[in-house]
């Protein structure tokens, strides 16, 4: 059981590529992009982590000396979740584009439309 | 390829993919480890610069260059959103559609949530230094309480409380504040982005060095780009009719 | 304890992500997008992963759903 938050993680990435393939509209695809990016997250923040290790935040409660989890890709994750955010902000933007262009949000039937 | 093809080939490789992945998780040191070497060395360095939240530490004093790039690439991306969605030649409403019937109990309630959260906001931006938070996610929270007005009251609301040429300005002047600020460190120590502001004592407001300062630059940033991110896309939903097809038009 | 919580956490963000997946129209994705969100970030706090888990609940619950809705508004509008 001591890989199980990876299964997950990979689990996510390859059901949001699922979703993908299987999508008949281009906003589906942008959200299940989304699902295989939270994927990434459970695998770096599952990397991190420590059997009874504490917040990165040391103060009152936490004393300098305790355990804590690794920070370095907490904070990794953490400005990549604000990123990624916008990048799918970037992507709806040209979704919608398409829609006005070419009336559809299709996938399948976009590729006929092309030229 | 027809449908049915591509998901047999998505099929026969997501099983392939899976069981590299899993061949290759059963590599890494289990889940729940205590060895993370990284965590020694950003933990020491941290506390060398007085700064409790060791992840604002790492963030913007001993990776900040790539906080840099990250917040150029938020930047970049709103620039984008609004250019891709700018009004064309479509027909404007006179007025946006009217907002469902609100209750005035509900509207009294967003009046009272729009002051805390964002000074709630504001906290977490301010004392990213010591406590969970941070530029980020200050900069979120403050976006989300200002469009909570758009649930509780409806559209005009909103665009009445909105300062949308302000939050344009200051979300530039936010990036470029990061950037002077790492600019500031050549000056006085000679490395791009050096804590280079006095230390103070562990656990006040004003400690940890260039930390909180650049907390405050991507925390404006990061809100006011939200609300411009999000403007473009209200404008486009709620406030512009739909075009003469552009298939048409463009011939 | 805490284990326990973990895994169930973890459960629960497997099956949350491939409801999101599986649901095909996007009106409905965007509310499960948002619950999911939800699911994310009490696996982050799960995690010890504070700062991780206040960018998740207001970007994955708030923002995202709120640009998917009003894309969806505006790609059905234009085509009426």
């Amino acid at each position: 059981m001591s890989i199980y938050a990876f299964i997950v993680a990979g689990w996510l990435v390859l059901a949001g590529l699922a979703g993908v393939v299987r999508s008949r509209d281009l906003v589906h695809v942008v959200v299940c992009l989304s699902i295989a990016q939270a994927g990434t997250y459970v695998l770096l923040l599952g990397i991190g982590y420590q059997h009874g290790g504490t917040a990165p935040i040391f103060g009152p409660t936490t004393p300098t000396s305790a355990a804590v989890v690794d920070p370095v890709v907490q904070a990794m994750t953490l400005t990549d979740i604000v990123v990624s955010a916008t990048i799918t902000a970037l992507l709806l933007a040209i979704v919608i584009q398409i829609s006005k262009r070419h009336d559809t949000v299709d996938p399948d039937q976009l590729r006929a439309l092309r030229g | 390829m027809s449908r049915t093809t591509r998901q047999i080939v998505f099929l026969v490789a997501a099983a392939g993919l899976g069981v590299l992945l899993v061949l290759a998780f059963r590599g890494l040191p289990g889940f729940g480890t205590t060895t993370h070497p990284y965590r020694d060395l950003a933990v020491a360095a941290a506390l060398a610069h007085r700064a409790p939240n060791v992840i604002s530490s790492v963030n913007f004093d001993q990776r900040a260059i790539d906080t840099l790039g990250e917040e150029t690439i938020l930047l970049g991306s709103v620039i984008g959103a609004a250019a891709l969605l700018r009004p064309t030649r479509e027909m404007r409403r006179a007025s946006p559609p009217g907002g469902g019937h609100v209750l005035p109990a509900t509207r009294l309630v967003g009046y009272f949530m729009l002051p805390l959260t964002l000074l709630v906001g504001t906290d977490v931006v301010v004392h990213g230094h010591l406590t969970p938070g941070g530029g980020f996610q200050g900069g979120v929270v403050l976006a989300t309480g200002l469009h909570l007005q758009y649930v509780t009251a409806d559209f005009e609301g909103l665009r009445r409380l909105r300062p949308l040429s302000w939050c344009e300005a200051a979300e530039a002047s936010g990036a470029t504040a990061f950037a002077a600020i790492g600019l500031a460190g050549i000056v006085v120590s000679g490395a791009f982005l050096a804590n280079v502001v006095p230390l103070g004592h562990f656990g006040d407001l004003l400690s940890a060095g260039t930390v909180p300062l650049l907390n405050i630059a991507v925390g404006i940033e990061v809100a006011c780009g939200v609300v411009v991110l999000l403007a473009s896309y209200f404008r486009q939903a709620l406030l512009l009719g739909p075009a003469e097809t552009e298939k048409e038009s463009s011939r | 304890m805490t284990g326990v919580l973990i895994v169930l956490a973890l459960t629960l963000v497997g099956i949350g992500g491939t409801v999101v997946a599986f649901t095909f129209e996007p009106e409905r994705q965007a509310l499960t997008l948002s619950v999911f969100g939800l699911l994310l970030t009490v696996l982050f706090v799960v995690l010890q992963a504070p700062d991780v888990a206040l960018s998740q609940l207001g970007i994955g619950s708030a923002v995202v759903p709120l640009m998917v809705m009003l894309a969806l508004r505006k790609i059905r509008s234009g085509r009426s």
